[in-house]
């Protein structure tokens, strides 16, 4: 019998298993490399915005109809919420009545997509010769787009930004961490410290693992059925959506919790029992301090899951369109998310890339955020 | 006074009265300490203890207030409940401090208040799942007595509108809303399986190569890697299939001369897939590690080359955990939410064509709920009766993995 083909084949079929392996890893990362360059493609033009020189005349028929401060070739190339806050500059500088000044105006989304050419632009045929000129005379300029950090969201996609989001999810964050982090920890406490172990105790932590699969849209039917419904929570604010979040990201802060308490050793606990210490001196003074980290890391990636999270939010109204930023916890309220998702529905072109811009910076929090964590982690990582 | 203003006030007037029951408590167990020597509790239990008899009653009085409002039944004027809570409060202080003995244990009472509070704080977890229970179940009960039951699950029409139509009124002669949620599932189960279809092989072929070739280096530098795969919000994943894997879709479909739908169940399958490749690669990989090294050893001694030992004794050794993160995996696909909304399409199809639009279960609950709908319309209560059948679904995947790896566990442990 002749071994030698047989055994060729054997040791192909090895190499060819190992490939399938690297190409599984290699498939993950070239999709997570096409991903981010795609994402940062075209979020990137978003960072720049169009400027037109335009002549301004303070006339006082400004007060009445903002639009003739401008000669009629231009009213369609400048930003209309440029030319409303016309009538208050003038207000506020009475000396300027009468005259007529060159100044620089946001350009209406068509002008900005026209420049950056895109397609879907949406710039009509009798203007592209004019903007172009002007480009080219330097009456029309590319700025860094600080609009889109200063300002909330607009119907007018060149004045639309994402600072009332961002505020919107800071205070959704806070309410959630103010409502799941102490309850989650005294559960994990609870659980791992002072449960009898009967049936009770194991009803609970079955129900746990449960809660941490169930599907997070069904959170958001949990919210708008008791806290909006019941409670009489007012809809789309920071507090329905904070609540619904706090009770999603619980399971995450209670396992990553238990987690970190059971990796402190015995023998701390039977030391302190030893000196007399009481079974919650035990916990405040010995296992929690140095189960902090581990908590502060578990916590931190269940925070950050909460602040990506979209469908719940939308379950209780979040979706609204929130030009200013919310002054409280019952204003209706968007987060990062859900501004992303509205804009994406958008369909002027212009909107595009601000998606995209307001993904990236999504991105970037959630990415340093679990990069903190990751580092935190291995930096108090203790062998006893 | 609205809500939040007494809400306010009451936390507001509540925190510096505890500080001070506090300090005068501990402060006076400080001076019964020198008078009679080591008390049985540390000054700070006796601070607690006037803390605890202080707030005790106070938000005694503010919870039922606040339940009684909420039920409606009296609406006690945010005033009166304040001076009511601060009147109690001040008094439980006087006789909390009184309390304060160089004979009294304070530590008790204090622990038996902590552990009663800890206790409180886990029953809020199956709080949790009642509520959710509860919520969608009664919603789905009042919509089972308009729609019948098997109608819902066994009908191939999903037409609701005209349940609009008829909840203001407008309805025209004959037209029937039907409820039939067959083509909806049947969406559900093309994305899920298309997801799955990407996620099983590339995660397991990455589980086998990361805890079977890879150094150790190398996989602490891939796991992570891949993780960051589930940490993109879903709504990144929505934006990016509808907007650059939808149109490839279309335009290579072209290319071979089909027609595909821009709501096509390919790009949201695809993406979903990509998404939960971690679920599987991780949890794989964690029990192909837990395979013991010994069954390895021995398969190697015998003559098996690596992959042979990989396909025939560790894969079956691994095969529960292996299983319990595909039904993971796959109760997360089932629930994802927002890349159907935003990639695939409204309309309920009966089809088998991936290249059409198909709609799912989240997507649905999504367009009834976020609209400006009546809360009791039919239309929006088959919300929660859909949230309902994605509860049990995702509930069973998810006991049905756990029972699994508790097999998986006592085998080799």
């Amino acid at each position: 019998m002749n071994i030698t083909p047989r055994l060729k084949r054997r040791y192909r079929a090895d190499r060819r298993f190992k490939f399938y392996g690297m190409a599984a890893i290699a498939f993950a990362l070239s999709f997570l490399a096409f991903f981010f360059i795609d994402i940062i493609g075209k979020a990137m033009p978003a960072f720049e915005q169009a400027y037109i020189e335009v002549p301004v005349t303070y006339s006082a028929a400004i007060k009445d109809n903002y639009n003739k401060a401008i000669p009629r070739s231009y009213r369609y190339l400048v930003s209309k919420s440029y030319l409303r806050t016309l009538p208050y500059e003038l207000e506020a500088h009475p000396e300027l009545l009468g005259q007529t000044k060159q100044r620089w105006a946001l350009a209406s989304h068509r002008v900005d997509q026209y420049i950056k050419g895109h397609q879907g632009h949406g710039l009509k045929k009798k203007y592209r010769g004019h903007v172009t000129a002007m480009y080219d005379d330097g009456h029309i300029e590319m700025r860094f787009n600080a609009r889109f950090f200063s300002h909330g969201d607009s119907k007018m996609a060149e004045n639309a930004g994402i600072l009332a989001a961002a505020i919107g999810s800071i205070l959704v964050l806070l309410i959630t961490i103010a409502v799941a982090v102490p309850i989650g920890v005294m559960t994990a406490v609870y659980l791992e410290e002072f449960a009898p172990d009967n049936r009770f105790t194991q009803a609970i932590e079955v129900n746990i693992n449960n809660l941490a699969a169930i599907p997070s849209i069904l959170y958001g039917l949990l919210g708008l059925a008791i806290f909006i419904n019941v409670m009489g929570v007012p809809r789309s604010s920071a507090l329905a959506g904070g609540l619904t979040l706090a009770l999603m990201t619980l399971p995450v802060i209670i396992i990553s919790t238990r987690a970190a308490l059971r990796s402190v050793p015995e023998s701390i606990r039977d030391a302190a029992y030893g000196l007399g210490a009481s079974n919650l001196q035990v916990v405040m003074h010995h296992v929690l301090p140095l189960a902090f980290p581990g908590i502060l890391t578990g916590s931190i990636i269940g925070l950050a899951q909460a602040m990506g999270e979209t469908a719940p939010l939308l379950i209780v109204g979040m979706m609204a369109y929130i030009p200013e930023a919310p002054s409280s916890i019952l204003d209706a309220t968007t987060v990062l998310p859900a501004q992303v998702y509205t804009w994406s529905s958008e369909s002027i072109r212009a909107f595009e890339e601000r998606t995209a811009a307001g993904i990236l910076v999504l991105l970037t929090v959630l990415l340093s955020l679990n990069g903190f964590a990751v580092w935190l982690r291995s930096r108090t990582q203790k062998t006893w | 006074m609205t809500t939040a203003n007494v809400f306010f006030w009451f936390v507001a007037g509540l925190l510096p009265l505890s500080a001070m029951a506090f300090l005068f408590a501990s402060k006076k167990a400080e001076k019964l300490e020198v008078q009679f020597g080591r008390l049985q509790s540390r000054p700070g239990f006796f601070g607690w203890y006037a803390v605890i008899k202080l707030a005790s009653p106070a938000l005694l009085v503010g919870l039922v207030c606040s339940i009684l409002n909420m039920i409606g039944w009296i609406h006690v004027p945010g005033e009166m409940l304040l001076a009511t809570a601060f009147a109690l409060g001040a008094g439980s202080l006087w006789l909390g401090l009184k309390h304060v003995k160089h004979d009294f244990r304070a530590r008790q009472p204090v622990e038996k208040t902590m552990q009663m509070m800890l206790f409180i704080a886990a029953i809020i977890s199956v709080l949790t799942t009642v509520g959710i229970v509860f919520s969608v179940l009664f919603e789905s009960i009042r919509f089972f007595n308009i729609v019948p039951l098997w109608d819902f699950l066994t009908g191939t029409t999903w037409n609701p509108d005209t349940a609009f139509l008829i909840g203001s009124g407008m309805a025209e002669g004959g037209a029937v809303p039907e409820f039939g949620s067959l083509p909806i599932f049947a969406g559900t189960f093309m994305i899920t399986i298309i997801a799955m279809m990407v996620a099983v092989p590339v995660g397991l072929f990455a589980a086998i190569y990361m805890s079977e070739y890879a150094s150790d280096g190398l996989r602490t530098a891939l796991k992570p890697t891949l993780e960051i795969l589930a940490g993109i919000p879903t709504v990144v994943y929505g934006f990016f299939a509808a907007i650059t894997i939808s149109p490839l879709v279309v335009n290579i479909a072209e290319s071979f001369g089909l027609h595909a739908d821009f709501t096509n169940a390919l790009a949201p399958g695809l993406i979903m897939g990509i998404m939960i490749i971690p679920f599987i690669s991780s949890l794989s990989d964690d029990v192909i590690r837990a395979v013991p090294q010994p069954m390895r050893d021995a398969s190697l001694a015998l003559g098996m080359t690596r992959s042979e030992t990989i396909r025939h004794i560790v894969l079956p050794a691994a095969m529960p955990g292996i299983v319990a993160a595909f039904l993971l995996a796959m109760s997360r696909a089932i629930g994802e939410t927002m890349i159907v909304v935003m990639a695939a399409g409204l309309r309920p199809n009966l089809t088998a064509n991936p290249l059409e639009g198909v709609t799912t279960v989240t997507v649905k609950i999504v367009e009834a709920l976020t609209g400006d709908q009546e809360f009791d319309s039919a239309f929006t209560l088959a919300a929660f009766a859909l949230g309902l059948v994605l509860l049990v679904i995702t509930l069973c995947l998810n006991i049905a993995s756990s029972i699994v790896v508790r097999k998986f566990r006592q085998r080799y442990e």
